[in-house]
């Protein structure tokens, strides 16, 4: 673990924001270029939504990843947190302009149909998070920085719903998101008392 | 015959039918036992065994039995239909199938008095279908029309596209087109048909009431609760497609109204 956070703390952070924002123009090439299949409206609105629950899962893995297993990237976490940001405003951007166009089929939307009630509560809960991602605002907000960034559980938990209940018939894939984000707050929820314990770190 | 193609080519008189392409129509499919992904089926399809292939036709009929795919085709005479294909998901193709009418089929099995529904069933085969793998929905995948949808001249069991015989993930070798309704109604891969007196349990109905009625006539005005249904996308638009309105009955009312007459399409649906 002390080579791997050796070579975590050599890889500049910048490097993160640049390797994790290149899909995003990626795939829009791809969606312009046959690359993802006849259909690309829905195709890049999945990828772009997939990549933010991703991102999503990664932020919130990194607390229990450094207090359980001693990988510390916790110099990456704002750069996963505001890439997450980044690909769901792509989503957003996608479902607004490219698939549904229809102003007044928008607002219908988002008012009676659950599941994009809840993505976009989810979308709702992450700007003041964005807004106040800079060191200022952490500096400036102090305690209460912390409390108000706890509302990612939250975000996480609709983000993760919004993809269940989306999908059509039983299926695996979103349910498996949903089970890690419910598993990375559990672990927080179980105290990190007697996690630290039974992983033998840091007692 | 000939009439009532030219009937089904009236039905698009309002906007021309331009078929998609036939990457289009083989490659952007739902056939969840073999995947739920747009390009599993044709990604996994292939290994499905379709030869030899019978249908079972059982239930009220006089003739019941394995009818092998042969035999059905040398009964049945094949013709051209071009038909807008509208998915429940709201996006939509023009699919120039190659088939015949369900109802002639039905003929040949002669349907006994009484008989009000016919079921359908696709093949279950998980040593080649890896999506029934998962629980995804209750297999095997079944259908069912009432009596007078399945007899409507509109109604093919279709046998290819484009000319060429069905590739497996289009629904091979022999597979239920209903023109009006949601895609989903129409039935692939089908290895029994049954006649009955009983509405029969319908797969998509079966996963979810609410959602999915055992009618599911594509209709502008009901709105599925998820999304709203009164337009589509057309497949083959590319990153910038615009949006098209549905039509009520997906563009055959003249055809199939009457056969709703006096029915609450809001709560039939």
């Amino acid at each position: 673990m002390a080579f791997a956070n050796q070579l975590i703390r050599r890889l500049p952070v910048w490097a993160v924001y640049l390797l994790g924002a290149l899909p995003a123009p990626w795939l829009f090439y791809l969606g312009l270029t046959g690359g993802l299949g006849v259909e690309p409206i829905k195709a890049l609105e999945h990828e772009y939504g997939k990549l933010a629950l991703q991102l999503l899962i990664l932020t919130l893995a990194i607390s229990p990843l450094r207090r359980l297993l001693g990988l510390n990237l916790l110099k990456f976490r704002r750069a996963a947190g505001l890439l997450c940001f980044f690909y769901v405003l792509c989503h957003l951007l996608v479902w607004l302009v490219l698939d549904v166009q229809i102003v007044s089929q928008i607002l219908t939307d988002i008012a009676k149909r659950p599941y994009i009630t809840i993505g976009m509560g989810a979308f709702v809960l992450m700007l003041p998070l964005a807004l106040t991602s800079s060191n200022l605002a952490v500096r400036k907000l102090g305690r209460a920085w912390s409390r108000l960034h706890r509302l990612t559980y939250a975000a996480a938990v609709l983000g993760a719903a919004h993809y269940v209940m989306l999908s059509k018939g039983f299926q695996i894939e979103p349910l498996i998101y949903l089970g890690l984000v419910l598993f990375l707050l559990a672990l927080r929820l179980a105290g990190s008392r007697w996690l630290r314990q039974a992983a033998g770190v840091g007692v | 015959a000939q009439a009532e193609l030219a009937l089904a080519e009236q039905a698009g008189a309002d906007q021309a039918l331009e078929p998609n392409t036939w990457e289009e129509v083989t490659s952007y499919c739902n056939f969840y036992e073999f995947g739920t992904g747009k390009g599993d089926p044709s990604e996994y399809a292939g290994r499905m065994t379709t030869d030899p292939w019978s249908v079972a036709i059982d239930g009220m009929v006089d003739k019941p039995g394995e009818y092998s795919f042969e035999q059905i085709l040398g009964e049945m005479t094949l013709e051209e239909r071009i038909y807008r294909f509208r998915c429940v998901e709201a996006w939509s193709m023009v699919v120039p199938w190659q088939g015949f009418e369900l109802a002639d089929l039905l003929t040949l099995a002669g349907v006994q008095e009484g008989a009000k529904y016919v079921a359908f069933e696709t093949l279950y085969r998980p040593s080649e279908m890896p999506g029934t793998a998962y629980k995804v929905l209750d297999w095997p995948y079944r259908e069912g029309l009432r009596l007078d949808e399945a007899m409507h001249p509109l109604t093919i069991m279709a046998t290819g596209v484009f000319g060429q015989p069905l590739p497996n993930q289009n629904g091979a070798p022999l597979r239920l087109v209903v023109p009006w309704k949601y895609g989903f109604k129409s039935i692939k891969s089908v290895v029994r048909i049954t006649l009955t007196d009983q509405e029969p349990p319908t797969s998509w109905n079966m996963a979810n009431p609410r959602e999915y009625g055992f009618y599911s006539n594509v209709n502008p005005d009901v709105s599925h609760p998820r999304w709203s249904q009164a337009s589509e996308r057309r497949i083959g638009g590319g990153l910038f497609a615009r949006r098209q309105p549905t039509l009520m009955f997906n563009g055959y009312e003249a055809e199939v109204a009457a056969l709703y007459e006096g029915m609450d399409l809001s709560e039939y649906f």
